[in-house]
């Protein structure tokens, strides 16, 4: 059983809203200054759902990753965690795409791997939420696909797929290969063991550049953008919190409630 | 292109009608149809649904499509796909609008990808860029904290729109529409999904989507115990519990209650935030709250720039008497 995941790296999400800045003639987002470079968290969760595949019935995890300036300490994470290898397409050119082009590159990337029977991406980016590169890549590679998984099994050569709905979840099969996108439901991606940080460290991600993939220079990157952006701009919130106190938490509390009445919300 | 004609918009159904949802998107495509001067069609699919498939009419629609088939009962991204990609190379709409659902995140870009063209996902404003005759689509990114606007020069323009983002137009029974039966067959045969169950995770009491108070409880909760009072709160004020995701993702909740970007986008008239430090993911699903009352113990908490009224501290001091003063005063 060969897994492929895809990963992507993202400023980290959870940065305090202030310290996010942007560009505006530019139309672009200016990394805040000592805000860790991180693996989009869904895609953790990705990488996690192939790992417990590995484990109950075994398979080689190969990582991809798209981008530039792709930090090792970042992308190599999932082999911390247990990933077997790890591929980088990083170029200029693979740059400032958009879903279309992104699953075009991944896509042509996972056909000169080979052979896989299982893809696992997280649902969307934690920086865009555009929520489309899977699927993307699925309808071009031409393999089924499940969106938002909470559980992905393997049975009878069958990916069995918990899909998360607003009112619980689906059970869906698919056969193999397949695309699956996975949502945070799965449950906490496992932290690197030492063991596994060391193991890490042996070894060498693999890096191909285009012209190792026969990748079309006018459909990758930001050349191969179809979806164009053209503003980007800050929503201005302005508070106007009436803070309740009191001369203790528990006055406070009641005082809240004498508010609540006042204001005709009780 | 010349050939290309009007606004379409996918209207979801349950429980016998159309969703809350999906009559606001066909307010938001009947302004974008006017705009354009072209006609909005709405689609609806499922089984036993043609009846419900009118009300688009009554909500804005100049003709109601609908695929009434036993296979579209549950929604099967396949099927799904093969009758609305057949409908859209029939009616060639300019603009493809369907809400941010289950439904929409999966079937949107399945559909852009197979017609070659793009979505833009979870969209909380469409306008007509009056030059170009082309959508602009405008969405939160970066947790909410910037928001992109988008174009494309592709068609269909294809876009999934955030629930409670437009206010629905009242329902005219007395407006006129062609109502359509868009009979096509669907080839199962083709199908590589298969659908095994649906497990539903009941969610007692009042539904969160229709509570006109939600008490939700965050990260600060520390866990599962403290949610009784949350519910006590609740049951008070006659309302439904919801958590943001540290709370749902540590099981102190079932997933259904879930609020946010991931999860339920709702508008009550009271959102009572505990222990909720209102990240933009939580906010996604909230900010569109008539009043959000908070409590939580840092200042600087970023739910105190959306709430109306706050209390700085601990709740397990606060809320303890805020409910029973809130008992005292419904009681008088």
């Amino acid at each position: 059983m060969n897994i492929i995941v895809c990963v992507k790296q993202i400023t980290d999400p959870e940065v305090p809203p202030t310290s996010i800045k942007i560009d505006a003639p530019a139309r672009r987002i200016i990394p805040a200054e000592g805000i860790a470079a991180v693996l989009s968290p869904f895609d953790l969760h990705a990488v996690e759902a192939a790992l417990r595949i590995k484990e109950t019935s075994g398979a080689k995890v190969t990582i991809l990753s798209m981008g530039s300036n792709l930090l090792r300490e970042v992308v190599k994470k999932p082999l911390a965690m247990g990933a077997d290898e790890l591929i980088l397409l990083e170029d200029s050119a693979f740059a400032d795409g958009d879903s279309i082009s992104n699953a075009y590159t991944l896509a042509t990337a996972v056909r000169k791997i080979g052979a896989y029977d299982l893809i696992l991406c997280g649902r969307q980016a934690a920086d865009w939420d555009f929520g489309q590169t899977g699927i993307g890549m699925a309808e071009m590679l031409g393999i089924p696909c499940i969106t938002i998984a909470r559980k992905v099994a393997v049975v009878d050569g069958k990916a069995v797929v918990e899909r998360v709905v607003a009112d619980g979840y689906e059970v869906i099969e698919t056969p193999l290969p397949a695309l699956i996108t996975v949502s945070n439901e799965l449950g906490e991606p496992r932290y690197p063991t030492i063991k596994g940080i060391l193991a890490s460290k042996k070894i060498e991600p693999v890096v191909w550049k285009p012209a190792e993939i026969s990748i079309d220079p006018a459909k990758t990157g930001a050349m191969g953008r179809k979806l164009l952006l053209v503003n980007l701009f800050q929503p201005v919130r302005e508070s106007r919190c009436e803070i309740i106190g009191g001369e203790t938490p528990e006055e406070a509390g009641a005082n809240l409630a004498v508010k609540l009445r006042e204001a005709k919300l009780l | 292109m010349a050939d290309e004609n009007g606004v379409m918009v996918l209207t979801e159904a349950a429980n016998g009608k159309l969703t809350e949802l999906a009559t606001e998107l066909l307010a938001c495509g009947r302004k974008l149809a006017d705009d354009l001067s072209v006609k909005l069609s709405a689609f609806t699919a499922g089984s036993g649904i043609k009846e419900i498939a009118s009300e688009a009419i009554a909500f804005g629609a100049d003709t109601a499509y609908f695929a009434d088939n036993p296979l579209l009962k549950n929604y099967h991204p396949e099927a799904y796909l093969a009758i609305t990609e057949k409908l859209i190379k029939e009616l060639k709409p300019q603009v493809v609008i369907m809400g941010q659902t289950d439904i929409g995140r999966d079937l949107a870009p399945r559909l852009a990808f197979r017609l070659q063209t793009v979505a833009v996902l979870d969209c909380i404003d469409l306008s007509l860029n009056p030059g170009s005759k082309k959508i602009l689509l405008t969405k939160p990114v970066y947790g909410g904290n910037v928001h992109a606007v988008f174009t494309s020069d592709l068609s269909p323009q294809i876009a999934t729109v955030r629930a409670k983002t437009v206010k629905p137009l009242p329902r005219d029974s007395s407006r006129k529409g062609e109502i359509v039966n868009f009979d096509a067959a669907i080839n199962q045969s083709t199908f590589r999904l298969k659908l095994v169950e649906k497990k539903t995770q009941a969610m007692e009491g009042i539904r969160l989507e229709e509570a006109k108070v939600v008490v939700s409880g965050g990260r600060g909760m520390g866990g599962a115990e403290g949610f009784r009072q949350l519910e006590e709160l609740a049951a008070l004020l006659k309302g439904a519990v919801a958590a943001s995701r540290p709370p749902a993702d540590s099981g102190w909740v079932p997933n259904v209650r879930l609020v946010g970007l991931t999860g339920k986008v709702i508008a009550p008239e009271m959102y009572i935030a505990v222990g909720i430090s209102g990240s933009s993911q939580h906010m996604a699903g909230c900010s569109a709250s008539r009043n959000i009352i908070a409590i939580n113990k840092d200042a600087e908490a970023n739910i105190f720039r959306y709430a109306r009224y706050g209390v700085v501290g601990d709740w397990r001091k606060v809320l303890p008497a805020f409910i029973s003063k809130v008992k005292e005063l419904l009681s008088s």
